[in-house]
C-alpha cells in the first residue's frame, strides 16, 4: 500500500472510533432522556418525595443537591484559589512543593465512597455533625478541591511569564501583580474549572450516602432560620440529594412508581449537569471576551 | 570562532566632575546556582544620553541588564553580588525597597507585554495603585505618555480598545508609553525593537531619540546599527564580560580591544 492509501485507512478508522463515541455518548442520553423526561412535570419537581405511595417528587432533594452544592463551593472555592495561587505564583521549587503536588495528585485519584467513609468517620462520628449537609459538604470538598487546586494553578500558570515582569517591573508588588493582572487573564480558565467542578460535585453520590445521608425529612420553606431544624437553610439537617435519591429508589425503592420517580430524576439530574457544562462554556468564553477586550 | 582572552578589556572612564552619572556597578556579577554568568561588570551609565549593551548571543548583556533593576530576583536560583549606585544607594542591598526602586528605574522587555486591559488601563493601571485618582491627571497622563511614544495619533480616538489588539510595534510602544507614565529616572530597554518590522523599529528608535532629554535609557540590542544610530555610549558583551566601554563612535571606529572591532565589522555574532 502506498502512504496514501494507509492515510486514507487511518482517517476513516479514526473518524469510526470518534463516530462510537459519539453513537454511544447521544444513546445514552437519548435514552435517560427519552424515558425521564415524560415524568417531569411542576409537581415532580417541586413536590415532596414518598416512600411507600406513587405520586412523589423530587422537590426536596432538588433543593438539597443546589443547598449542598453552594455550601461546598463556598468551603472549597477560596481553598482552590489560597492553594491554587501559592503552587503557581509564590512555591519555590522544593522538596516542599513536590510532595503538596503529590498529595495533591492522588487525593483527586481517590474513589469518592473512600472520601465518603473517611467523611463518615471524620465528620459525621468524630466532629459529631452527624448525617448532614454540612459533613456531605465537607466531604465534597474533600473530594472536589484537589480537581479545584488544579485547575487554579493550571490557570494561572497559562498566563505568560511576561504579564509578571510587566507588572514587577512598574513596581508593583508581587501580590498586586497577581491579583490585579494574572487572576483576572486566568479568569475564565478558572470560572470554567469551577462550574464544571460544580457538575461533578452535583452528580456526587458515593461520598453523600455516609455523610450527607440518605433521608429527607419535610422541610418548612415559609421558615429561613438556618438554626431551626425545619428550616431549608440549617446545615445541620440530614439532607437526601438527587443523585443519592435515584441510587435509593433503585436499590431499596418499594414506591410503585419508583422506575418512573428515577427515570425523572435521572433526567433532571442530567440536565443539569449538561447546563452547566454549557454554561462554563459560555461564561468562560464572555468573561475572556470581556477581560481582554478583543 | 576564535576565543579572545577575557582580561583584555577597555572601560573609559567617566570623570562625575564633567559627566552626571545615572547609574553605576561595581564589580556586579550574576551567578545562575554555581555557574557565574557576568564575571563582575563595572559600568558608568550617564544622564540623559543613551548608553547601548551589544554583543553576540549569549554573552550576557541581557542578564546584566536585566540585574540594574533587580528582575533577576524572580529568577529562583539568580544570585546577583556587587553594588549598582543609584543617587549614592546600593539598590543591591537587601535593605531596599524593590518595588519602590522599580518606579524609579522601569523596563520594556524584549517581547512586547501589554496587559490584557484597554490602552487606557494598560497605562493608568499601575499609577491608579500608587493613588493617583484624580481623573484629569490620569487623562493627562494618558496622553502625554502616549504622544512622547509617538503612538497618541494613531489611538486617540479609542483608548478603551485592548492593548492587545494592536499590532506589535504599537503594542511595543504601549509598553514604552506605560513605563514612562511611571515617570521613572532610567530606562532600561532589552532588545525593544527584535520582535519588530523595520517600520516599527525605526519609530521605536525614534521615540528613544526623543525621550533622550528626560530619561536616561540603557538598551540592549543585537542590532549594531540600531546601536550606532541612536546610543551615545556603548558597551561590548563577550561571554558573560563587559569588555569594552567607550563612546559609541569610538567603538564603532576606533575599537581598543581585538574582540569588540571584530564584533562590530561582522566577523562574529
Amino acid at each position: 500500500m502506498d502512504a496514501k492509501k494507509i492515510d486514507r485507512l487511518a482517517t476513516t478508522i479514526l473518524y469510526l472510533i470518534a463516530g462510537i463515541i459519539v453513537i454511544i455518548l447521544a444513546s445514552l442520553l437519548g435514552y435517560i432522556l427519552v424515558r425521564g423526561l415524560p415524568h417531569i412535570s411542576w409537581h415532580f419537581l417541586t413536590a415532596p418525595s414518598q416512600s411507600f405511595k406513587a405520586g412523589g417528587g423530587i422537590g426536596i432533594q432538588l433543593f438539597n443537591s443546589l443547598y449542598l452544592l453552594v455550601l461546598s463551593m463556598l468551603i472549597s472555592v477560596p481553598l482552590a484559589l489560597g492553594a491554587g495561587i501559592y503552587l503557581a505564583e509564590y512555591a519555590r521549587e522544593n522538596k516542599l512543593t513536590e510532595i503538596i503536588r503529590t498529595a495533591i495528585e492522588i487525593l483527586s485519584s481517590l474513589p469518592s465512597v473512600v472520601v465518603g467513609l473517611f467523611g463518615f468517620l471524620v465528620f459525621v462520628l468524630q466532629f459529631g455533625f452527624g448525617f448532614s449537609i454540612l459533613s456531605g459538604a465537607l466531604a465534597l470538598t474533600m473530594f472536589n478541591l484537589p480537581l479545584l487546586t488544579r485547575n487554579v494553578e493550571d490557570s494561572l500558570r497559562q498566563v505568560s511569564f511576561d504579564q509578571r515582569e510587566a507588572g514587577l517591573a512598574l513596581g508593583l508588588s508581587r501580590w498586586e501583580t497577581v491579583i490585579h493582572v494574572i487572576i483576572p487573564e486566568a479568569l475564565p480558565g478558572i470560572i470554567t474549572g469551577m462550574i464544571l467542578g460544580a457538575g461533578r460535585v452535583f452528580g456526587e453520590a458515593a461520598a453523600l450516602i455516609y455523610t450527607a445521608g440518605q433521608s429527607a425529612p419535610a422541610l418548612d420553606f415559609t421558615n429561613w432560620n438556618p438554626l431551626n431544624i425545619a428550616s431549608p437553610l440549617n446545615p445541620l439537617r440530614p439532607a437526601e440529594t438527587l443523585a443519592v435519591h435515584i441510587w435509593k429508589i433503585n436499590s431499596e425503592g418499594i414506591q410503585p412508581d419508583a422506575a418512573a420517580v428515577s427515570a425523572g430524576a435521572s433526567a433532571v439530574l442530567i440536565l443539569a449537569v449538561l447546563l452547566f457544562n454549557v454554561l462554563a462554556r459560555v461564561i468562560g468564553n464572555r468573561i475572556y471576551k470581556k477581560m481582554t477586550a478583543v | 570562532m576564535q576565543n579572545y582572552s577575557l582580561a583584555d578589556t577597555y572601560i573609559k572612564p567617566l570623570d562625575p566632575a564633567e559627566h552626571e552619572l545615572a547609574l553605576e556597578t561595581k564589580n556586579l556579577k550574576v551567578f545562575y546556582g554555581d555557574h557565574e554568568a557576568i564575571h563582575g561588570a563595572s559600568l558608568q551609565f550617564e544622564r540623559y544620553k543613551i548608553t547601548a549593551l551589544i554583543g553576540a548571543s549569549g554573552s550576557g548583556k541581557s542578564t546584566f541588564l536585566r540585574s540594574l533593576n533587580r528582575m533577576n530576583d524572580l529568577v529562583d536560583k539568580a544570585r546577583v553580588t556587587g553594588e549598582i549606585l543609584y543617587r549614592g544607594l546600593d539598590i543591591n542591598s537587601d535593605k531596599i525597597d524593590v518595588y519602590e526602586m522599580r518606579r524609579h528605574i522601569g523596563m520594556v522587555f524584549q517581547r512586547p507585554n501589554p496587559f490584557a486591559k484597554s490602552i487606557y488601563d494598560n497605562i493608568t493601571f499601575a499609577p491608579r495603585r500608587f493613588g493617583e485618582k484624580n481623573k484629569k491627571v490620569l487623562d493627562e497622563m494618558v496622553e502625554t505618555s502616549l504622544k512622547q511614544a509617538a503612538l497618541w495619533d494613531q489611538v486617540k480616538d479609542d483608548l478603551n480598545q485592548s492593548g492587545l489588539a494592536l499590532s506589535g510595534g504599537q503594542q511595543q510602544r504601549l509598553c514604552i508609553a506605560r513605563a514612562i507614565a511611571m515617570k521613572p529616572d532610567i530606562l532600561l530597554l532589552d532588545e525593544p525593537a527584535s520582535a519588530l518590522d523595520p517600520i516599527s523599529t525605526s519609530q521605536v528608535e525614534d521615540t528613544l531619540l526623543a525621550l533622550k532629554d528626560h530619561y536616561t535609557i540603557i538598551i540592549v540590542t543585537h542590532n549594531m546599527q540600531q546601536a550606532a544610530r541612536i546610543s551615545d555610549y556603548t558597551s561590548f558583551f563577550y561571554s558573560g564580560t563587559a569588555i569594552e566601554f567607550d563612546e559609541t563612535r569610538k567603538i564603532f571606529t576606533r575599537p581598543q580591544i581585538q574582540a569588540t572591532e571584530d564584533y562590530v565589522s561582522g566577523h562574529f555574532g
